[in-house]
């Protein structure tokens, strides 16, 4: 398979601050609100090369979701930043009614999503919001995988009208896709071409697919590797036509498997290609207390766990 | 078109009677829908649209160069949708489509049919003066000197995120931005000192740093005058709220001072009874 290899590692949470400090040079639309977490999101630089466009919520997130639909509607692009628990579970009813609803232009930029996060533990590592939000009617859900596709993406929904539930994280990964990548919305990425299985990932557990991939192909297993980096809308096309040739499916995520990408990716294939399909993701539990590495090994969100997963769906095919 | 100006306070109560008139029958044909409430905040609306605000008709989401104006309380939305078409944003007759199947005018107002005059949902309460503070501090971000104007409940007052947003506005200068409270003292399970307490309103939102103004809102002298003084009063730093005393189901004899009316249609009989207290001004739709 193709050979991924990376020079450094980096938080996406960086990426993100990076895509802000370009928007705030080149679009003069984008307005950043944060509840008070703004060394965490990594938006110093924005902060301070636009002052005027900064807005400091306060721990009062609900409120900052309010105001980022008010703010667009003459035009301006807010992005909404805080943890990933607090910029979903906690303001799902403001998120629904004055952003999905009202259709607003609103990116809700979030970092520290799933286990990654670490020792803070359960309370703030929101496993359920991939589901949430990708039950809204018109909600755009992207998880970028590393460094450089967070930026690209952050970069990228500006330049798109309508509402964006942006995930990201806390720990140093693997930086290995282009730093001059082209981020398209609701596009698949190839990332290795194979024939036995399909590993379909995103977020952290992408280099956790490659690393898995490289394996099996020690043991003669060639599995074909996709980053669907937007949940929804899922590139159903890309999917369809991988399982086509491998015939079986594993989803890997950082999240519960009950709403996430898996259940997505289950949907589709229901309705039109069953195929046997093992899932890689939080067997619906909280998460804990620990370092990142330690809890994504517990909690079965790693390269072992996708070969594990990848033989038994390519037994379940024959 | 940009709406013109109604001076005239005979002219103002006379449209707050028709207004009245289209509430009744808008609830009664749905056999569905807030009249108490409604009723209350008539004489508000109209001076609001008719008088105190600029805003073109020919609706342009965005409002440039326009006042706004947000109902956060949206399930007074059969007073929302007359005002709105009394104005001209839309024709009268479609009122009477109001909470019906494929209608543009949901129960609680949406942007989501695309009616004209509606910038936000509202109906999930607590909202509406977080996104009016978002808009007045867009107005402010691109140097347009407009007011945005909130309406809220005061059983709403219970919700945890107005006051997120009345404690933000003082510390940001939210000063194009006037927050109104409809204290008619009444929510759905009763009366609000009973339900949950308001205490002191007027001095809570002083002590978060609003500057407060008292109204009459049944009386169309004393609501179009308070809303001048507030227009004045902005672009000092500071936020203002208008503590609005109403009669829940004003105008109607036998639907004001009770919680009753806040969520129940009309019979025939209670319609025409109620539609013989309002003079019919502009013509029913």
């Amino acid at each position: 398979m193709k050979k991924f290899t990376y020079t450094e590692k980096k938080d996406t949470r960086s990426g993100f601050g990076a895509g802000m400090t370009e928007l705030g040079r080149k679009n003069p639309n984008v307005v950043v609100l944060c509840a008070d977490l703004v060394g965490s999101l990594k938006i110093d630089t924005f902060i301070k090369e636009n002052p005027e466009r900064f807005i400091q919520c306060g721990i009062a997130e609900a409120n900052m979701i309010g105001i980022a639909a008010g703010l667009t509607i003459a035009g301006h692009i807010p992005y909404a930043t805080t943890f990933a628990n607090f910029g979903s579970s906690r303001v799902y009813d403001q998120i629904r009614q004055s952003v999905a609803y009202s259709n607003k232009n609103v990116k809700i930029a979030v970092s520290h999503a799933g286990l990654t996060l670490g020792e803070d533990g359960a309370t703030h590592q929101v496993l359920e919001d991939i589901g949430m939000m990708k039950m809204l009617p018109g909600m755009t859900v992207i998880n970028p995988c590393d460094y450089n596709q967070t930026k690209a993406a952050t970069e990228a929904i500006a330049d798109y009208e309508g509402p964006v539930y942006l995930r990201f994280g806390r720990p140093v990964v693997p930086v290995f896709t282009d730093a001059d990548q082209k981020f398209e919305i609701g596009k698949a990425w190839m990332v290795s071409e194979g024939t036995d299985v399909s590993i379909i990932a995103t977020g952290h557990l992408v280099w956790e697919a490659i690393q898995g991939a490289e394996k099996l192909e020690e043991e003669g297993i060639i599995a074909e590797v996709i980053n669907i980096h937007t949940i929804k809308p899922l590139d159903e096309a890309a999917i369809l036509k991988s399982v086509a040739k491998t015939r079986c499916v594993v989803s890997a995520e950082e999240h519960n498997r009950i709403g996430g990408l898996g259940d997505s990716i289950a949907q589709l294939l229901i309705r039109n290609d069953l195929v046997p399909q093992e899932y890689v993701a939080v067997d619906d539990s909280f998460g804990e207390s620990g370092k990142p590495d330690e809890l994504m090994k517990k909690y079965g969100l790693d390269a072992e766990s996708i070969i594990k997963a990848a033989k038994k769906v390519i037994r379940r095919k024959q | 078109m940009v709406k013109e100006r109604i001076r005239d306070i005979e002219k103002l109560k006379e449209i707050a009677s028709q207004v009245r008139r289209d509430i009744l029958r808008q609830v009664y044909s749905s056999q569905s829908g807030h009249p108490g409430g409604s009723l209350g905040c008539a004489d508000l609306l109209v001076a609001l649209f008719f008088n105190a605000m600029r805003h073109n008709t020919s609706f342009n989401r965005k409002g440039e160069g326009e006042d706004l104006f947000f109902l956060s309380n949206g399930h007074i939305s059969p007073l929302l949708y007359s005002v709105l078409a009394r104005s001209g944003y839309f024709d009268v007759k479609e009122l009477s489509t109001f909470r019906k199947l494929g209608s543009r005018l949901q129960g609680h107002p949406t942007t989501h049919e695309h009616l004209p005059g509606i910038r936000m949902s509202a109906g999930s309460l607590g909202q509406g003066l977080s996104v009016g503070i978002g808009a007045a501090l867009s107005k402010k971000l691109k140097m347009e000197d407009n007011y945005v104007f909130v309406l809220m409940g005061d059983g709403e007052q219970n919700e945890g995120q107005v006051w997120e947003a009345v404690q933000f506005a003082p510390h940001y200068k939210v000063d194009n931005l006037v927050a109104i409270i409809d204290v008619n003292g009444q929510q759905i399970d009763g009366p609000t000192e009973q339900v949950m307490s308001n205490r002191d309103l007027a001095n809570k939102y002083a002590a978060f740093g609003w500057k407060v103004l008292h109204m009459d809102g049944n009386n169309m002298v004393d609501a179009v005058k308070t809303l001048a003084a507030a227009k004045n009063a902005c672009g000092n730093g500071i936020p203002i709220a208008i503590m609005m005393k109403t009669e829940m189901g004003a105008g109607v004899d036998f639907m004001m001072g009770s919680h009753k009316w806040h969520g129940v249609a009309p019979n025939d009989e209670q319609l025409a009874n109620a539609l013989s207290q309002l003079p019919e001004t502009l013509g029913d739709y």
